[in-house]
């Protein structure tokens, strides 16, 4: 057979379908990339075609049947990759898992997911399958990347990707590739393409069914929108396992036909990132914070001449660059100043980060900061950002170039609807979205409503502009006493939006007003302290500081400004506010471990502190017993002040939420 | 213990071939590599080693421990030639030296690193371990300077070796990074790659762990127990954790004020009453 066969019938509807139009689309262009040993190897769409055959029908020869179900865990390699399309090509399915979980949770996934083959990216994997060997009753064998450690292992069911590619050349030298190219080609577009296990913060994760036919078609119309073609190039480095990844990586990568860079190690990824120059990026909003982080202190650092010069070009930047990017109307000499800038400053910026060929870039995940969302944006980088779930194929919301705001995941994306609910709950339907949960079929009953939408479990709302704004988890809105509608998070995110604020907790549901406990960032207050000549012996005191209660004060009171310009948020403007004398800790079982405040635990924990927020008491004595890193428990005991915000008139007359 | 049909042993063997270039030493895997035999070191009055005689088996995990000043880093300096032993001998892959100078065990195999690293702060990662393979490097000055024709050549096949140690040590993220700013556990590392560059038959390691934290312990001997078992290199290492040594050894040897003291396995070497009281002290 030759690499240049064509697809029957003319338009792939599968992505193995895709590699062979690829292969005589873009034969020589380059199709993946990967740094090893120091240099970036490549493979070109034919090349990819000849791997991918060759492993897939390998993963044939070793026993692999249609329909079974094909494990992959590691990180951003080729092979791994080439995995997903050898499985599919078979009519079997991909089911990647996250690199970092541990053997249990692993076990339940392979399990759950009934898995006939695990493919490994190194020995760290293969010896939490194999620690676990016994419980894996299906399993029947272990494939690997990377031979590393492996040499001294019982292989009789240990196999590495190059040995099944030889066992799959050796077979195409004996038959012929025709039987592999006829299973591709009369693929049934409407089985089962991949299952994408949920992250499973609550409860076990769930495998999300997605079908052939609605992952093409879902990544053909985003390619559409943002005109991805052969010519851009991405870097894999997000969690294969993540829904996020394997649309943007390897979906819209086939479909587009655009080329895939796998970093050289997790650590490399800044500098792979530079040499790359990827055209289309994603990254989740605490990647850009820790970017925006590295630019600023390395300018610190920097040459008295380069600090004015970049602060110069920075506030020209941020008067105009925005509205330039947007193609909205800028004076002649803002324009010529923010040329002169990007010679000067913008482009050797984006060039350090690697930015500089990005005509696409997007965020989602949380809530970004609207003036972090602008220094990136005024720089010239067209970031947007986009909403979207593992059930929807990622894409529910994405924002149209030019129309682009910090506050907002833009409208619906190409041949999505999306809705609110009664109960103020986003809701859509998607050409790629989920239509069970492996074996769990009662949950997805639950997930879908009758006439077919998808509950995101988000509450939200569509504002004038067409754009949808994502609130909170709906099961959070609460609702003050006089009705209004109180949204913790959204109310949290403004306050953290503020360097100086590390943490913030609000309590209203089912009270008179809204207040909030605030926790310093200790980096940048700290900072502030010392060029302000603030003496301070410790945390504690630092927090009590009343300068610091001054600034925090005028931060509250600016997002009640902002909350009273939002017609469903005037209610919700923060009365009384405390600074807390600790840090919030997941020691102490205040936060997760990823992070995020447990709400309940706090408000139980405190509950002296929110009486007295309540109550009118303007300080409170709290003893709260903290776990020191080695495990050993003391008490830190403080007198906390507790001060009013000033709040505002809503602009609009007030309404009940969403009622 | 493998089941694998004959077809599938065959193609696992290709896939395993190690990357990483070893030293040919024409020794069998258990046959003596070295042996130390009645060397005695002495600066004027004071006597470092006394009439000390052990050998290193080709393969195997070397230790060599004992108290502060027992003589440990000189049996080391005088195994690499640093030091002249005024009375013994050290034989070498079967051939019998008095004096060795350090050059010459470079060229024949001997690689080593030290208690206090000693790499050019100013230079990469990357140049670090490429100094390492100066000895293999035939090229003469004119042609290097130009790093042209047959020189240019050969730096692409000495890079490549170097890259595969960086790969094997994990140090990618750092390869061009001054080793001057890098962490003490990391310089450790490139320390060991550099050692490694040399492809050497026989590797001295003096403390490699110490002063790094437990999890870069964990790294450092996976790395050491890696480097014995895919590139079969024989060590002889220093170590003072005691954990360490125990885990890693296939074989001890105590030294004390210059004195040996004890020789065996770690388990043999733990149960011996003259080491306990090395270690312990013992009541006068």
């Amino acid at each position: 057979m030759s690499a240049n066969s064509t697809v029957a019938g003319g338009v792939p509807k599968t992505f193995p379908q895709y590699l062979i139009h690829n292969a005589a689309r873009f034969g020589d262009m380059p199709a993946m990339r990967h740094k090893d040993y120091g240099i970036w190897q490549s493979w070109t769409w034919s090349e990819m075609l000849d791997e991918i055959r060759a492993y897939s029908i390998g993963l044939g020869e070793l026993g692999l049947k249609p329909g079974e179900k094909v494990a992959i865990v590691g990180q951003n390699r080729p092979k791994l990759y080439w995995t997903f399309c050898a499985v599919q090509a078979l009519g079997c399915v991909p089911v990647p898992v996250y690199a970092d979980s541990v053997a249990e949770e692993m076990v339940y996934v392979l399990n759950h997911a009934e898995v006939a083959f695990v493919v490994c990216q190194d020995q760290e994997q293969v010896d939490k399958v194999l620690s676990m060997g016994d419980e894996l009753t299906m399993l029947r064998k272990v494939i690997y990347d990377e031979p590393r450690g492996l040499r001294d292992y019982d292989h009789s069911d240990l196999h590495s990707v190059d040995q099944l590619q030889k066992l799959g050349r050796e077979a195409i030298a004996k038959n012929g590739g025709d039987d592999w190219l006829n299973t591709v080609n009369s693929a049934d577009p409407d089985g089962l393409a991949v299952m994408l296990y949920t992250s499973g913060t609550t409860g076990r994760p769930k495998g999300v069914m997605l079908r052939t036919s609605d992952c093409v078609n879902a990544a053909v119309s985003t390619v559409e929108f943002d005109k991805l073609n052969e010519n851009d190039v991405a870097l894999a480095y997000l969690p294969l396992a993540w829904v996020g990844d394997h649309y943007l990586s390897y979906a819209q990568g086939f479909v587009a036909g655009f080329c895939l860079a796998c970093p050289e190690s997790t650590d490399t990824v800044p500098q792979d990132l530079r040499e790359i120059g990827p055209t289309f990026y994603f990254a989740p909003p605490r990647v850009f914070e820790s970017l925006l982080t590295s630019v600023t202190l390395r300018m610190e650092d920097s040459s008295k001449l380069k600090q004015k010069l970049y602060r110069y070009f920075i506030k020209v930047a941020n008067r105009c660059g925005e509205d330039i990017l947007n193609g909205n109307p800028v004076g002649l000499g803002d324009r010529l100043l923010y040329a002169l800038g990007s010679v000067l400053i913008y482009g050797p910026v984006r060039n350090v980060l690697g930015f500089s060929r990005i005509r696409v870039a997007y965020t989602a995940g949380e809530a970004i900061g609207p003036d972090l969302f602008s220094f990136f944006r005024s720089l010239g980088i067209n970031l947007k950002q986009l909403y979207g779930q593992t059930e929807a194929f990622l894409y529910v919301t994405c924002q149209v170039d030019g129309h682009v705001r910090a506050d907002a995941v833009g409208p619906a994306a190409p041949n999505v609807d999306i809705r609110i609910s009664e109960n103020g709950e986003v809701q859509f339907r998607s050409p790629g979205m989920f239509y069970s949960y492996f074996k769990q079929e009662d949950k997805a009953k639950e997930t879908l409503t009758e006439d077919g939408y998808v509950k995101t479990g988000d509450a939200g709302f569509i504002d004038t502009d067409g754009q949808l704004k994502i609130i909170d988890r709906a099961k959070d809105v609460g609702k003050l006493k006089d009705g209004s509608m109180f949204p913790p998070k959204y109310i949290e995110n403004k306050l953290k939006f503020f360097p100086n604020i590390k943490e913030a907790v609000a309590f209203g549901d089912g009270r008179d007003f809204c207040a909030i406990f605030i926790n310093i960032d200790l980096t940048a207050v700290g900072n502030w302290a010392e060029r302000n000549n603030v003496a301070y012996a410790s945390y504690q005191e630092l927090a009590a500081h009343p300068d610091v209660y001054k600034m925090m004060k005028e931060h509250v009171e600016q997002v009640n400004a902002d909350l009273a310009a939002e017609e469903m948020m005037a209610g919700s403007q923060i009365n009384r506010f405390l600074v807390l004398h600790k840090e919030l800790d997941a020691d102490d079982g205040e936060m997760t471990r990823t992070q995020k405040v447990r709400r309940s635990f706090v408000a139980e924990r405190y509950s002296v502190l929110i009486e007295a927020l309540y109550d009118g008491s303007t300080e409170k004595y709290v003893e709260t017993e903290v776990v020191f890193e080695d495990g050993r428990k003391g008490s830190i005991s403080a007198t906390i002040q507790i001060a009013d915000a000033k709040t505002f008139d809503a602009v609009q007359p007030m309404k009940e939420a969403a009622e | 213990m493998s089941g694998a049909e004959p077809k599938n042993a065959e193609t696992v063997d290709a896939a395993q071939v190690q990357d990483l270039a070893t030293f040919d030493d024409g020794i069998a895997p258990g046959a003596e590599l070295l042996r130390v035999e009645n060397v005695s070191l002495s600066f004027g009055g004071v006597k470092a080693i006394q009439n000390i005689s052990f050998d290193v088996k080709k393969g195997e995990i070397r230790a060599i421990i004992g108290p502060n000043g027992a003589g440990k880093t000189s049996m080391l300096n005088v195994i690499n030639g640093f030091y002249h032993p005024q009375e013994g001998t050290i034989t070498f892959r079967g051939q019998v030296r008095t004096k060795m100078r350090p050059y010459m065990a470079a060229s024949q195999g001997i690689s080593r690193t030290f208690q206090n690293v000693a790499l050019f702060t100013g230079m990469s990662t990357l140049d670090n371990i490429m100094a390492g393979r100066t000895l293999k490097m035939h090229r003469n000055f004119f042609w290097q300077m130009f790093r042209y024709g047959p020189a240019f050549k050969e730096e692409v096949e000495h890079r490549m070796a170097v890259e595969k140690i960086i790969d094997f040590l994990e140090i990618q993220a750092i390869r061009k990074t001054p080793v001057g700013q890098l962490p003490y556990g990391l310089q450790k590392r490139v320390e060991l790659g550099r050692a490694l560059a040399a492809e050497p038959s026989l590797l001295l390691l003096d403390e490699p762990m110490a002063g790094m934290n437990l999890e870069e312990k964990e790294d450092m001997s996976r790395f050491i127990i890696d480097v014995n078992q895919q590139m079969g290199t024989t060590i002889a290492l220093i170590e003072h954790d005691m954990g360490v040594v125990m885990d890693l050894a296939d074989r001890v040897v105590v030294l004390d004020y210059g004195k040996k003291i004890a020789d065996g396995t770690p388990n043999e070497v733990q149960a011996n009453q003259d080491v306990i009281n090395a270690y312990l002290g013992v009541a006068h």
